[in-house]
């Protein structure tokens, strides 16, 4: 317990001190926004063990409403964000309606398929600006109060929807609904046969999930101005997965870590090595499943299992 | 002359002729994975990734060692496949005895390896394939011209789904491996060498990828990318089908293929999404699929 607490206070005053150290504000945001997807993805391949293949739809298809509503209708920062968070919502729920109906692997086999779709929409359809996507988005202000225009407000902003999601996370896993998922998790069939409506749990944590990530998707395109095809496609679906696993599924704070780790290696290793980047993705992907499945945060917390609390 | 829904009628045939060779490649592909998944309960993402090796090995070969199309037909599917049981043999092995996921997991990692490898070698564009002299022109059919290559892909696919179907359904070899599915240590106690089987069988399954990928070097352009979008769609396809199932991987693939082609003339923009919709109604309709048993 005291550990944890130790922990988290290193992070917090990182966090709030990091515009401050000379590191370029966007890029701590861009980690803060892959962070949160990473999180929401987790809440369900974590404690649900269910393997979304797909869950670039959300977070892509809510950054495009956000974009279209701020630079063509004009909305409001927050109202456009909403929008977004709605729209992910909607179809976490019919995705999640679909899919909840299979396991395991069709179950991610489906949801790639059903993503897919979606980035086909997004591909033909006007308003996201098609194979250009789109572009300018200004960051406008909460209700005309504050302005986001300035990077450190932004990020304070953003960092407060990150703590104020992964505060939330937390609260979802120990409460009774979460207990339930983990209960689904360790032994489904034991699950229905104590009488749970399984299908409604999966489903209702499939939704949390997929709307999460929307939320974390209308950031992202506030915070870099554009949205393109890669932020609906399958290979930002498959990065997501990555961030979880390395840092490690089913901890709080093995997420975080993966996100952090795999935007910086993409953002450093992008300069220095151009295409092969997916390569060291890819091989970080097999020494990750074939070596430390548990990922960083899990590896650690396993070898002080006794010493130290749950991250 | 004579129009279906105001289409002209050559422009239907043309597409469900095209649809049909797409179809010939889903096949091909979901055959592969079928039987990949059926012994070893492996969903192989890599499987695009060796289906666009198996194109790059024909245009290697023909750029640069001088193998003509016949002969890539017959070497490329056996070095995408020796590539095939090396991985299979350094990595999938050691990942049976776990989680399902994680083999998905690792051969997604394994595409994006081969993609960024091609990619990084060859750039992203798109390099074209002569069709070789024998199939160049096409059979004048009176109501319209069918370019006889194509036509070719159709009973090349066909014959190979036939084979392997024989291969499985009514050989020895095809009895112990579907025993081997059953219960895998139980066959291994009758003296057959389990392990072997199943390093053969994945190498079969990529091979034939590749073999779909040769047969559509000269019909698509080869590019590093040209299999990612295609597993999506072939995935789609096995799902529809009941994973599994041999007999309905052929069929969902090749029906699927005409399906695409037709919403080609009647609703172009529908085209490339149809098949994910087929698949969302045949879940909501069928969760096994059409031919899958629970």
């Amino acid at each position: 317990m005291r550990a944890q607490i130790a922990v988290y206070a290193v992070l917090a005053i990182l966090a709030l001190a990091a515009p401050f150290l000379g590191l370029y504000p966007v890029f701590l945001m861009k980690l803060l926004c892959f962070a949160m997807f990473a999180c929401a993805f987790n809440l369900l391949l974590g404690y649900t063990k269910m393997l979304s293949f797909g869950h670039a739809a959300y977070f892509g298809s809510s950054a495009y409403v956000t974009g279209w509503l701020v630079t063509a209708r004009g909305w409001g920062t927050i109202e456009a964000i909403l929008a977004g968070v709605a729209l992910a919502t909607l179809l976490g729920l019919v995705i999640g309606a679909i899919a909840v109906r299979r396991q395991g692997i069709y179950f991610a086999m489906i949801t790639l398929a059903l993503s897919q779709l979606v980035f086909f929409i997004c591909l033909q359809a006007q308003f996201t600006g098609g194979e250009n996507g789109l572009q300018g988005i200004s960051r406008g202000s909460i209700f005309g109060i504050i302005g986001l225009g300035a990077d450190r407000t932004m990020y304070y902003f953003v960092l407060a929807v990150f703590v104020a999601v992964y505060l939330l996370i937390r609260r979802i896993v120990h409460s009774p609904f979460g207990q339930v998922l983990k209960a689904i998790r360790a032994n489904e069939p034991r699950a229905v046969s104590l009488g749970y409506k399984v299908d409604r749990y999966k489903l209702l944590a499939f939704v949390l999930s997929a709307s999460l990530a929307g939320l974390a998707g209308s950031l992202k395109a506030l915070v870099l101005g554009f949205v393109t095809l890669s932020d609906v496609s399958q290979g930002t679906s498959g990065e997501v997965i990555l961030m979880t696993l390395l840092g490690g599924s089913g901890t709080f704070l093995g997420p975080v870590v993966g996100a952090n780790v795999v935007v910086a290696l993409q953002e450093y290793l992008s300069d220095v090595v151009g295409a092969w980047v997916s390569v060291i993705i890819g091989a970080i992907f097999v020494i990750c499943v074939m070596t430390f499945r548990r990922g960083f945060v899990g590896e650690i917390e396993g070898r002080f299992a006794r010493g130290a609390g749950k991250l | 002359m004579t129009t279906v829904f105001g289409v002209p009628l050559p422009a239907i045939l043309g597409q469900l002729m095209l649809g049909l060779v797409n179809g010939s490649f889903y096949a091909l592909l979901s055959l592969g994975l079928a039987v990949i998944f059926g012994l070893m309960g492996v969903v192989n993402f890599a499987h695009g990734a060796f289906y666009m090796l198996g194109a790059f090995a024909a245009y290697v070969g023909l750029q640069f060692l001088g193998v003509n199309y016949w002969c890539a037909l017959i070497l490329a599917p056996l070095a995408v496949g020796l590539l095939g049981i090396v991985v299979e043999r350094l990595f999938l092995r050691h990942l049976y005895q776990l989680d399902p996921l994680y083999g998905l997991l690792l051969t997604f990692g394994i595409a994006l390896i081969i993609e960024g490898v091609m990619r990084g070698l060859f750039g992203a564009s798109g390099k074209s394939y002569p069709v070789p002299a024998l199939l160049q022109g096409g059979f004048n059919l009176g109501f319209m011209v069918l370019p006889i290559y194509r036509a070719w892909v159709v009973l090349a696919s066909l014959t190979v789904c036939g084979i392997t179907w024989f291969l499985i359904e009514r050989t020895r070899l095809g009895a112990t491996l579907r025993a081997a599915t059953e219960n895998a240590r139980l066959v291994q106690a009758f003296g057959i060498n389990v392990p072997l089987l199943v390093m053969s069988t994945y190498g079969a399954g990529v091979a034939l990828a590749a073999l779909a990928g040769v047969l559509a070097a000269p019909v698509v352009q080869v590019s590093p990318l040209m299999g990612s979008s295609l597993v999506i769609v072939v995935f789609a396809v096995v799902v529809i089908g009941g994973m599994g199932s041999i007999l309905g991987a052929v069929v969902s693939g090749l029906v699927l293929g005409l399906i695409e082609g037709l919403t080609k003339v009647v609703y172009p923009e529908a085209s490339n999404i149809v098949v994910f919709i087929i698949m969302a109604v045949v879940l909501i309709w069928r969760p096994t699929g059409l031919f899958g048993k629970e």
